[in-house]
């Protein structure tokens, strides 16, 4: 090569640079600890939501300015034509459409509860049905892909999966959409599950190699599963069922009959957390149905719902499991990011998983055998539970189920925490979770011994909160080392972490913040509105970029 | 399952961010257990028909509402099967004997009944609500389950000093005839008869008093506080809005229902349902 032409080379990629060319994100980078780029639902498989970034830092972040912001719009645009204008400059961005539905259906759903993937100079972000590429460098839209659906439960998205060149989102309507990175063009559509039977796809696809790792969600008592894809032929590889199916299935016997277990629940719509030497993705499962009594469930625990659940990601088959609210009676789905973390235990090196649940008690386990190490209640006022059982799981107190005359419990069905993604730091050693300490008066309204069906036959009434908190929990003991006391309902769309000793979340009174790591204490914060998900940080031309969502519209800050 | 509609409440905007559920008894919509989806129609007389055959050769089983019967059929409501069906195909071959290995009998009936029957429940799965639930249920039982002379120990030894049944509460079962809204509203320490903010009373209305570096108060009504400004509405009509800064300046908050809140994890719902049996006697 001559000079000249090396010299032009240099130049196209400094160009293509400039102008966001994609590159390609091979499975393996996956692997790596979250940096530069935010490849995967979590930024990395682990589930801290830790970035080693720390050019953003306890010292510099008072530095920290509003570089732009976009506000998004789904959905096919007002008047006909091909592609919108953006902005007083921008010019025309394509729009791709997909889909199987009428094109008619407003199911609404307009708001970012997404994590937004960064990777080399783009951001791929999403609100069910709607997917957009924009420039991490100034936030204008490279190309928007709208699914016209068939209906379904609008009511979040979780974002996307990168693999190679492809993304991967899951629409409302249970349909696995895989689209081509650089120009949103749909490469193909799979189905998930059926809509007449009341599913609807949430979550963010998981990639690990060439595995899509897919889940849904559904409020009929139907049955939870996981379902694995080929990344490049959409191929089905895998379904594996979160409750029993037939006969001879482990957990049957928690079940009063194989036909209560089959519409038993137990959905798995919040993405989970990779072990790559254990090769088992480790996700949480959601409640049994119907969700607000025993019905015909039985007495028993009522496997698997409200578990973590162990899946070896080429098999498909459960390797463990360990239930975190066992014969659940309000809604506490199990649903929350597992977080792998390789700490001590009694003076012992261990791989560990932990997990703040929804129904306030925290959990570290064995990630390799599922053993349970530590259980704590961090709920202040959790009150549902009398002690723990022999697994070392919460032990249901049926007088706190919903009753007759009601049942004054804490937390409220929303959970101490729900969906929000909780966040670890390796430098503190410290578990960050919101800690919503509400109460609601349960009244069981459905007597009929038949039980009644997904979340109905009860009424809730919220009493208010007793205090919602920033919480670090121990890993190690399970015990909150401190409270950091919000003034809203804080902590909506979860948290981030990094090594420059930051803890980044929204305090539920319109205030994005960020905290010190070690105690808490709030060092910035901006007034944008409430945040609707996760934050996250990426580094571009190397500046370091934190981002957040608000609703429908996406904010990025940069040192100035 | 699900974040459904996130009700933020904090201490400072308690009284306006109280939402709750309807309190009537009537059954709440349905209809829509797929938001968006439109179900095709079906024939009214075939429904009809399927109707009148579901009677005679089905409810025992499968219940009068196919939630299940005394002798053993499952939920039709929630049957995968059922639900997936369009024209007959899956529940057509069931009723003419395909899952007999499951315990499902062959029904005697012709192919045109059979389709009828499946019309028929397709018809009834359309009307099951949002979040699962089913189509038909019980009047709620009355929530009346405690013990009037205990409550009235209670009430007396933990409320008293704040309330009397001869002063802010004289005539309060008139007021609120509904057991259930009367306990939901003197355990929340408001009225809480429906979906919406609670009207604001002077019994609910958080007040702030902000104490300046210099000296000066500022007080009134509390519009909002976070943990950098806090904002207070003045008796002249104005609002000020002062910077935090860990804490200074001094913010005493007063909010009348944080004794309310204090008790949440004090009751047991014996000492609620014994409250609640008693303030229904005050009319």
């Amino acid at each position: 090569m001559t000079k000249n032409l090396a010299y032009a080379a240099l130049l196209l990629a400094a160009a293509s640079s400039c102008f966001g060319q994609i590159r390609p994100v091979p499975p393996e980078e996956l692997l790596k600890p979250l940096g530069a780029n935010w490849p995967t639902y979590n930024g990395d498989y682990s589930g801290r939501r830790f970035s080693s970034l720390k050019a953003v830092n306890t010292q510099t972040v008072k530095n920290l300015s509003l570089a732009w912001s976009i506000k998004m719009t789904p959905g096919m645009p007002q008047a006909g034509g091909f592609g919108r204008g953006r902005g007083p400059a921008g010019p025309p961005v394509p729009l791709m459409v997909g889909g199987e539905g009428p094109g008619d259906i407003n199911a609404g759903g307009g708001t970012i509860k997404a994590s937004i993937l960064a990777v080399a100079g783009i951001l791929y972000v999403t609100m069910p049905d709607n997917a957009w590429a924009v420039y991490s460098r100034d936030g204008r839209e490279l190309w928007h892909y709208f699914w016209k659906t068939r209906g379904g439960t609008h009511i979040g998205n979780r974002g996307m999966a990168i693999w190679k060149d492809r993304l991967y989102m899951e629409t409302p309507d249970n349909y696995l959409v895989c689209l081509e990175a650089k120009t949103g063009k749909e490469l193909w559509h799979k189905t998930i599950a059926d809509l007449d039977q009341g599913y609807f796809s949430t979550p963010a696809p998981i990639v690990v190699g060439n595995h899509v790792l897919v889940g849904t969600g559904n409020d009929i008592d139907s049955p939870g599963f996981l379902l694995s894809f080929h990344a490049e032929t959409g191929e089905l590889e895998w379904k594996h069922y979160t409750v029993p199916m037939k006969k001879g299935d482990p957990g049957l016997d928690t079940w009063a009959s194989l036909d209560a277990a089959r519409h038993g629940g137990a959905q798995t719509w919040i993405p989970g957390a990779y072990d790559p030497e254990t090769k088992l993705y480790i996700i949480g499962t959601g409640n049994p149905t119907p969700a607000y009594m025993t019905g015909k469930r039985g007495e028993g625990d009522n496997l698997f719902t409200c578990s973590l659940v162990a899946i070896n990601v080429d098999t498909g088959k459960m390797a463990w499991y360990f239930q975190t609210s066992p014969h659940d009676t309000h809604d506490y789905d199990s649903a929350q990011t597992p977080v792998l973390v390789d700490g001590v235990i009694d003076g012992k090196p261990r791989k560990l998983v932990v997990t703040a649940a929804r129904n306030g008690y925290f959990f570290t386990l064995d990630r390799v055998t599922g053993e349970r190490l530590v259980t704590t209640k961090y709920g202040q006022y959790t009150n549902w539970a009398k002690g723990l059982n022999k697994f070392g799981g919460p032990e249901h107190d049926p007088m706190k189920d919903p009753t007759v005359g009601g049942a004054i419990v804490s937390p409220t069905s929303d959970g101490t925490v729900n969906w929000q993604p909780p966040a670890f730091s390796p430098d503190t050693g410290l578990f960050y979770v919101p800690e919503g300490n509400g109460f609601s008066l349960f009244y069981l309204t459905d007597v009929d011994p038949r039980g009644s069906m997904g979340l109905g036959g009860k009424e809730e009434v919220p009493l208010g909160t007793a205090g919602n908190y920033l919480s670090a929990i121990d890993y190690k003991t399970g015990k909150v080392v401190w409270r950091h006391k919000w003034y809203g309902n804080g902590g909506s769309g979860g948290l981030l972490t990094t090594a420059g000793g930051l803890l980044f979340a929204g305090d539920g009174m319109g205030n994005f913040v960020a905290h010190d790591a070690r105690n808490g204490k709030p060092l910035w914060h901006t007034r944008i509105g409430n945040i609707s998900s996760a934050p996250s940080t990426y580094l571009l031309d190397g500046h370091q970029y934190v981002i957040a969502a608000t609703g429908d519209t996406l904010w990025a800050f940069v040192l100035n | 399952m699900y974040w459904r509609l996130a009700i933020p409440i904090s201490l400072a905007c308690l009284t306006a961010a109280f939402a709750q559920p309807p309190q009537t008894a009537t059954p709440r919509p349905t209809g829509g257990f797929v938001p968006g989806q439109k179900r095709a129609a079906e024939d009214p007389a075939q429904v009809d028909r399927g109707k009148s055959i579901y009677g005679i050769s089905c409810r025992a089983c499968h219940g009068a509402d196919l939630r299940g019967g005394d002798i053993g059929g499952p939920n039709l409501l929630r049957s995968q099967l059922s639900l997936s069906d369009q024209k007959g195909e899956k529940i057509v071959p069931v009723i003419q004997g395909s899952l007999q290995a499951g315990g499902m009998p062959a029904i005697p009936m012709s192919p045109e009944d059979a389709h009828a029957v499946a019309a028929y429940v397709r018809s009834v799965l359309g009307t099951i609500g949002g979040q699962g639930r089913p189509p038909s249920a019980m009047e709620p039982p009355s929530i009346l389950v405690g013990n009037a002379a205990d409550g009235k120990v209670f009430f007396q030894s933990k409320c008293t000093g704040c309330h009397s049944v001869d002063g802010d509460l004289k005539g309060i079962a008139t007021r609120i005839p509904d057991p259930r809204v009367l306990q939901n509203s003197w355990v929340a320490g408001m009225l809480r008869t429906g979906r919406g903010p609670a009207p604001q009373t002077p019994r609910n209305t958080v007040t702030a008093v902000v104490t300046l570096t210099d000296g000066q108060k500022v007080e009134g009504k509390l519009v909002r506080i976070d943990d950098f400004t806090v904002t207070v509405a003045k008796a002249d009509g104005t609002q000020q809005t002062i910077r935090r800064d860990g804490d200074v300046p001094k913010v005493e908050v007063k909010d009348p229902l944080a004794a309310h809140r204090e008790l949440y994890p004090v009751y047991t719902d014996k000492n609620m349902h014994d409250v609640t049996a008693y303030l229904v006697t005050v009319k």
